[in-house]
């Protein structure tokens, strides 16, 4: 039994990783065939550089993003601030409401705010994008801010309020440095979720505001080359950098607030 | 008064989200799904049921069938390659035990692009697997896997195996190791342990390992497309092409609809069996 298990893990992490591992292994061959291997290079690394397409649309993916974590951030953070400290009439409705964009399969939000784009003036274009963006940002910072403030010790905010603080610098001084792990967190799950979004972006981008999925997807889809190998190489080694940041964030947040305990 | 100016401010900006840019997007598909086709795409303000008329068509219940029970295998299958494993992660040495979990998180954090196209530098007839078998049986041909059904099964159970694994290990750390040692301690073969004590107490992590797999994968889009080929049609690949190329936009709205409507079906069952189980165990 126990071999049967142990020969299961193996299949696992071999079927997770085999094709990942397949990928940054071809992005060092020096051949134009895909994945037939002729001898090691750094030559479709240093071919990114010359891409100017690639780097639009680098650029109008970390705008996209950065803009998107921002406004999303700020308003899942409110939100699950509400949510956990007050009681008012439509809490439950709301909370409900906010599971939603996360449950829905992702081509139905794409069309659904692309036909309401047609409807309003507002134009196909990055502004278009971040709002979609925003749709599902907000719904996750709010699911990792609100798990945050569960496990929260309100006496620090009492003591802070005896001793004379108003309730803006209570907030600032407790409840922010507090909670910012699950800020920080929260941004940074919107932040790569944001980056790695194609669906919504395919749909909701205008002509011309190419993102870096997209223009991946429209490699792929027309002439793959085998640049796209070291393209992909480098965003695996940024979502790595981001998850180890993510763990670092929390983690180390439960260990100071135990310390504090 | 002054706490109802303060809920004000923190409610506003996600309530007006919420509302401009979520909701009445979906109320506008709704409309849409009801309104007849336009010339040149767009549509024309005239009321028709011809739309969901149009879903009863044989091709288009072939297509729903086959987005379903592709949805449905990969569920199957992620639970049976994933429990096993979630069960033995979860009685691993704490101190390993978290790398292995993170082991798991890592393709899940991974542009699902990059995953899906790691699929095809595999599975093509020139690619990694044709290269290898042509290693180790050199008389057979390549196998042509690239662009079939099974292709985009491998792709889904590839992209949708951390979120059944995540919730099953979640509930199977939890269990509580007491119950299985007063099992066995009872008189029960580790076999009838694990039938009528583990497996019971694990499925709040079945069932919400199979929803978050079911879901994403029953709308795909993006697999389908790019392991597909474009050959083997799913919903997702529908709606797309309804608004991409064939412009019909109310039909493609009334595909959404039905789309949405399997998934709540589906949320619903999972809180019906969610519930039963609660009942059943206090």
């Amino acid at each position: 039994m126990k071999r049967i298990l142990e020969a299961n893990i193996g299949l696992v992490f071999f079927f997770l990783y085999v094709p990942i591992l397949a990928v940054v292994v071809f992005s060092f061959n020096s051949g134009e065939q895909l994945s037939v291997w002729e001898g090691f290079t750094f030559s479709w690394y240093m071919k990114l550089f010359e891409d100017a397409a690639l780097w639009r649309a680098c650029r109008n993916s970390l705008i996209v993003a950065g803009v998107a974590t921002a406004v999303s951030t700020i308003i899942g953070t409110t939100a699950a601030l509400a949510i956990e400290r007050y009681r008012f009439r439509f809490r439950t409705a709301l909370t409900r409401c906010l599971y939603l964009p996360v449950i829905i399969p992702d081509i139905v939000l794409a069309i659904a705010l692309l036909a309401f784009y047609v409807q309003t003036p507002i134009p196909l274009g990055l502004v278009s994008v971040i709002i979609a963006h925003c749709v599902f940002n907000v719904a996750y910072v709010t699911i990792v801010v609100r798990a945050r403030l569960q496990g929260y010790d309100n006496t620090l905010e009492e003591a802070a309020r005896d001793l004379g603080a108003n309730e803006w610098q209570t907030f600032w001084r407790i409840t922010f440095p507090l909670i910012a792990p699950g800020i920080i967190g929260g941004a940074l799950l919107a932040f790569t979720l944001s980056i790695d979004d194609f669906v919504v972006t395919f749909f909701t981008a205008g002509v011309g505001y190419t993102t870096l999925s997209v223009h991946i997807y429209s490699q792929l889809k027309f002439g793959i080359t085998p640049k796209i190998n070291a393209i992909s190489t480098m965003l695996l080694a940024n979502s790595i950098v981001f998850i180890l940041l993510f763990l670092w964030f929390q983690g180390g947040a439960s260990t100071t607030q135990k310390q504090e305990i | 008064m002054r706490r109802n100016y303060q809920l004000f401010v923190l409610l506003f900006p996600i309530i007006f989200w919420l509302v401009c840019f979520f909701l009445l997007p979906l109320v506008s598909v709704f409309i849409y799904s009801f309104l007849a086709r336009g010339t040149y795409g767009g549509v024309q303000w005239h009321f028709t049921l011809e739309n969901y008329g149009r879903l009863f068509d044989g091709l288009y219940l072939g297509i729903l069938w086959r987005s379903v029970s592709t949805a449905l295998v990969c569920t199957a299958v992620c639970l049976l390659l994933g429990y096993p494993f979630a069960y033995y992660l979860a009685r691993y040495r704490p101190k390993h035990r978290n790398i292995l979990l993170l082991l798991v998180v890592v393709p899940f954090w991974t542009n699902f692009l990059i995953r899906t196209y790691a699929w095809i530098l595999i599975l093509r007839t020139e690619g990694l697997l044709n290269s290898f078998l042509g290693v180790v049986f050199p008389n057979w041909g390549p196998l042509e896997l690239l662009n079939t059904p099974l292709a985009v099964q491998i792709g889904l159970v590839y992209g949708y195996l951390p979120f059944m694994i995540l919730p099953l290990y979640a509930a199977l750390e939890q269990l509580d190791m007491s119950l299985l040692e007063a099992a066995q301690d009872l008189g029960a073969s580790p076999r009838r342990a694990f039938w009528h004590v583990t497996l019971p107490l694990s499925l709040p992590g079945i069932l919400a390992g199979s929803m978050l797999v079911f879901i994403p994968t029953v709308g795909a889009f993006l697999t389908p497309d790019l392991l597909g080929g474009g050959k083997v049609s799913y919903i997702g690949n529908v709606i797309e092409r309804q608004f991409k190329t064939a412009r019909d936009w109310p039909f493609g709205s009334a595909l959404s609809f039905m789309l949405m409507g399997i998934v709540l079906v589906g949320t619903v069952l999972y809180f019906r069996a969610l519930q039963q189980d609660e009942s059943q165990t206090t």
